[in-house]
């Protein structure tokens, strides 16, 4: 690759905010359209990458590489691989939507585009560094337009509810720039991931800590940084509150692509340069699973207003994920080598985490059409809305259904991989959380029960029907939903080497682990 | 050489013989023949040849990279602080003539500081800094608050001098000499006599520790800021700053560490002095202090006094790592703390020009009235909490490193949760520009001189979180000291 396609994705987007910048500040709608240039290239470009891949190559394909800070040893360095992939398309498609979702924004339109597109650039940049301090950068900058877009955007708390995102995530990071120090410092002067992959392992496994094996010090850290994205219980307070103030688009930002940098980092980082970790923590990441998969439900249970109830399930659904990576011990010394277990695991996480974010989207998205006519979120405030506007009702279900994993559907393959992985290993932890399955269920039955069942509330019999530009942003989504439920090979496909290259890390570690 | 310094005193003399001819309307006139005092300077600096490291004066001072460094920081910081001088409403109704000589002798001062090498001389140089300094904070006469600050800061500055000089007496006492560099040699030699150490070393950290705000010798720090012209507040909590760092460097790393300090990449301190510790442990509480009693602020100016105690906390944590990647820290962070620290106060100088006030409660909206100030504003802001991409985090980036490198690990994460309080309240003002108020119709765009100020302010301040090496290479360079 010749044109450096990994740099156009990430700096397509800043263009786009730079141009924005520039148009006077009444025309907005060429602002709305500069932004949806700028997304529909990015993801063009995607697909291009998705279509030259080459899934049975094991490492980094169209790396670019270059030095930044020579005297620190920073490098400019992105590439792509079967984990990150799948991650980049959803970024794309996700910021591509979410444009159109954000058409009618009338509150100072250049801010909200030009930060929209910093965040989309943000994130791509995440996915695709390849050196730990560009990463970080990243991973820091996206907190910013993050911020305004929430506050300054958002509904009656925003101004806590942003804050209160901020600090927790702050928090989380300024861990990780430690333990990003402490390895660079240990492992060779290098941010190059590739290389810590290599040498972390061995540089920090011998150190001690006050006590403790530095390894696992570090572990902790990068773990907390990544849990609070994630999130993890108990650092998912920050999430309910978030999702519920921002508005429509950022919150299926926020659930579709924020809450996978957790998973992602953990996989991307922690994973193959701490294997031993992953497997002395897999247990606690078990547990923590089932409390995220059982917590998140009962909470989304208790909900009056849908997008809570919504943010919820995604607690409840990154639980899954985590679980999918616990999943990956199956293939340790210790556990006889199960590595069709592990297998299953870890590609159902990743699969877990691409799907999550299309049928989380779309439940969000359809939560912001309600809430634009009716003006109200709460579930018990409406009532046989299913008369009323058959063609939203249908695809609510859809999203439902998805959402709750019904065979067929996207959802189902992959919470079944994460399950089959972890079960060799976990059995008593999978049984009680496949009660979450059955919570998960109940509370999106009820919900639809209560919303699109029974009879017409008086109030809303003129509620208009959803209209074309809100169908346009949810069909892509309900095709991939059910593409993807049907025949989850394209997307599996993609991973599949990248994730038993991991597995094999992780496996080869278990038979000299220290501990 | 000296020529740099001789010029200064010769715009200060000259500004003192043009005040003569300008009635109290022109007084400010003064401030341009001091600016071009300073530029001169700035030229006869840049001629001595860059790699000089010579004695000066007896050995009492000495002209190395590292004192040339700090040097060029101080004219930076001075000029810009005359050129916000020159745009503030608050001196409007007094006569600045004498205002601008002062801030000249001050950079007189903060000059020697960087360079002493002799007991008396360092007294000396902080003396002329912090007696310049009482006049200029309480330079509106007519406000009690300022007169308050005054007064407030001749009591806390002549106590903890008087301590600092019974330490130095101390330090005479054992070895029977003022130079540096033979009282190193005599405490190399020096056998029992460690408890009169112990208390003369922390007697002298209380002295600088007072010129840096550190905690416990930071109570004056506020209410002088608070109380200060804001253009004295800027440059107190910047330049002053800077000099007690160069002088806390040179003097800790020359009198109380082994043999290779300063010329090795690490070093070790003189055994049986445990100040390492003690100055690991200030660092760590002046930060958290100042963070926290930050959040408490309503009035900016207060805010950003509690902010600058803990950025001087941020700062000490390079020193007691004893290596030159610390000292190399604590340069880089000095030179992008420059830019941020006036940057921000000179936002607030346009907002109480225009809007007249300095509560963050009423900063309400200031994004919309005037996106121009809003924006340069949240740089400034993004950067003195230290997020990427702004030279904030780099410098604190730079720190951190110096820190684990020296597998202080436990600094390093206090140090980096405080970034975390920093946020919060730092992000106060964020909100209040920016999560209030509605779009507006006129905006408010400051004067060009105001605006390309501020640019020259928030450029470097972005650039240098980007692209970072010449800064890195400047700061190597100078990372030379005169040692005999």
């Amino acid at each position: 690759m010749d044109w450096n396609i990994l740099s156009w994705l990430v700096w397509l987007p800043v263009i786009g905010a730079g141009l924005i910048v520039l148009v006077p500040r009444d025309k907005g709608d060429t602002m709305k359209w500069i932004a949806a240039a700028a997304t529909a290239f990015q993801l063009i470009f995607a697909v291009l990458l998705w279509s030259q891949f080459d899934s049975s190559h094991v490492g980094f394909q169209f790396q670019e590489k270059m030095s930044w800070i020579a005297s620190f040893n920073i490098q400019y360095y992105l590439g792509v691989d079967g984990l990150s992939l799948p991650m980049v398309l959803l970024t794309a498609l996700l910021s591509f939507l979410c444009v159109f979702v954000s058409w009618k924004i009338d509150k100072a339109p250049k801010g909200y585009f030009a930060l929209f597109l910093l965040l989309d650039a943000g994130m791509m940049g995440v996915f695709l560094s390849l050196d730990f301090f560009l990463f970080y950068v990243f991973w820091e900058v996206m907190l910013l337009p993050m911020y305004f877009l929430i506050g300054m955007w958002g509904g009656p708390q925003r101004e806590y509810a942003a804050i209160k995102f901020f600090l927790y995530t702050l928090a989380g990071s300024v861990l990780m720039l430690v333990a990003i120090l402490a390895l660079y410092f240990t492992c060779g002067h290098t941010f190059d991931m590739t290389v810590l992959m290599a040498q972390a392992n061995d540089g920090l496994g011998s150190m001690t800590w006050w006590g403790f094996n530095a390894l696992k010090v570090v572990w902790i850290m990068l773990f907390i940084a990544f849990a609070i994205k994630v999130p993890v219980f108990p650092f998912h307070t920050w999430l309910p509150l978030a999702h519920v103030e921002a508005p429509t688009a950022v919150s299926v930002i926020l659930a579709g692509v924020l809450l996978k940098m957790g998973t992602y980092g953990m996989l991307r980082i922690s994973y193959p340069m701490l294997p031993d970790g992953a497997i002395w923590f897999a247990g606690a990441l078990a547990l923590l699973a089932l409390i995220n998969i059982i917590w998140g439900a009962l909470c989304a249970l208790a909900q009056t207003d849908l997008k809570k109830m919504v943010a919820y399930s995604s607690v409840s659904h990154m639980g899954y994920v985590l679980l999918g990576m616990a999943a990956v011990v199956a293939a340790g010394a210790k556990n006889g080598g199960n590595v069709l277990a592990a297998e299953a695991g870890m590609n159902g996480a990743v699969l877990q985490m691409f799907n999550h974010g299309t049928i989380t989207a779309m439940l969000f998205i359809l939560v912001g059409v309600i809430y634009d006519r009716a003006h109200h979120r709460n579930i018990d405030g409406f009532g046989g809305l299913g008369a009323r506007m058959p063609i939203y009702t249908g695809v609510v279900a859809l999203a439902f259904f998805a959402g709750l994993g019904l065979p067929g559907l996207s959802g189902f393959i992959s919470e079944a991989m994460c399950f089959i992985g972890a079960f060799p290993v976990f059995k008593t932890i999978v049984i009680i959380s496949t009660l979450g399955i059955l919570l998960n269920a109940a509370y999106f039955l009820w919900a639809f029960q209560r919303m699109f069942l029974g009879k017409l509330n008086e109030k809303y019999v003129d509620l208009p029907e959803i209209n074309k530009r809100e169908l346009f942003t949810l069909i892509p989504l309900a095709v991939l939903v059910i593409l993807l439920g049907i025949y989850p090979a394209p997307v599996l496909d993609v991973m599949k080497v990248t994730m038993g290259h991991l597995i094999q890390i992780i496996q080869q570690s278990s038979l000299l682990a220290a501990f | 050489m000296f020529i740099p310094e001789l010029i200064l005193v010769g715009s200060m003399l000259l500004g003192i013989f043009a005040d003569l001819f300008y009635d109290r309307k022109h007084s400010f006139r003064v401030g341009h023949w001091i600016i071009g005092g300073l530029v001169v300077a700035a030229l006869a600096l840049y001629l001595t040849p860059a790699s000089e490291s010579i004695t000066l004066f007896m050995g009492t001072i000495v002209a190395d990279p590292f004192a040339r460094m700090f040097k060029y920081i101080f004219l930076l910081t001075t000029t810009i602080v005359i050129l916000m001088s020159l745009r503030t409403d608050e001196l409007k109704t007094v006569r600045t003539g004498e205002y601008y000589l002062l801030i000249a002798a001050i950079t007189l001062g903060m000059f020697l500081m960087a360079s002493s090498v002799d007991l008396i001389m360092i007294y000396l140089s902080i003396e002329v800094v912090s007696i310049v300094s009482f006049i200029l904070a309480g330079y509106l006469k007519t406000q009690v608050r300022s007169t308050e600050a005054s007064l407030k800061y001749v009591i806390y500055g002549a106590f903890s001098s008087g301590i600092m000089l019974y330490g130095f007496s101390l330090l005479f006492g054992l070895t029977g000499t003022t130079k540096l560099f033979e009282i190193r040699e005599s405490l190399a030699a020096l056998d029992g006599g460690t408890l009169t150490l112990t208390v003369a070393t922390i007697m002298i950290m209380a002295g600088f520790g007072y010129k840096i705000s550190a905690v416990p010798f930071h109570f004056w720090t506020p209410d002088v800021y608070e109380g200060a012209p804001t253009p004295i507040t800027a440059f107190l909590s910047v330049g002053p700053k800077a000099a007690g760092f160069a002088l806390l460097i040179r003097v800790f790393n020359t009198l109380f560490t082994g043999t290779d300090a300063l010329t090795a990449s690490v070093w070790q301190s003189l055994e049986g002095l445990p100040w390492q510790e003690v100055m690991a442990a200030l660092a760590a509480i002046t930060m958290t202090l100042g963070n926290v009693l930050a959040i408490q602020q309503s009035n900016v100016k207060r805010l950003l006094a509690y902010s600058s105690i803990a950025h001087a906390g941020y700062i000490l944590m390079g020193i007691p790592v004893l290596s030159q990647s610390g000292i190399y820290a604590v340069m880089f962070y000095v030179v992008v703390y420059l830019f941020m620290q006036l940057g921000a106060f000179f936002v607030v100088i346009t907002i109480k020009n225009k809007f007249g006030t300095e509560e963050i409660e009423e900063y309400g909206g200031i994004g919309f009235k005037s996106p121009y100030l809003g924006v340069i504003m949240a740089i400034f802001l993004f950067s003195l909490t230290g997020l990427p991409p702004t030279a904030g985090f780099i410098g604190k980036f730079y720190l951190f490193s110096a820190v684990i490198d020296a597998k202080m690990y436990w600094l390093a994460i206090v140090g980096a949760l405080n970034s975390v309080i920093a946020l919060y309240y730092y992000m106060r003002i964020v909100k209040m520009m920016y999560l209030q108020g509605e779009r507006e119709d006129e905006l408010y765009m400051p004067s060009k001189f105001q605006s390309i100020l501020l640019a020259v302010l928030a450029v470097p301040t972005i650039i240098f979180g980007v692209y970072w090496t010449p800064i890195a290479d400047w700061i190597r360079n100078s990372l030379v000291f005169f040692l005999p």
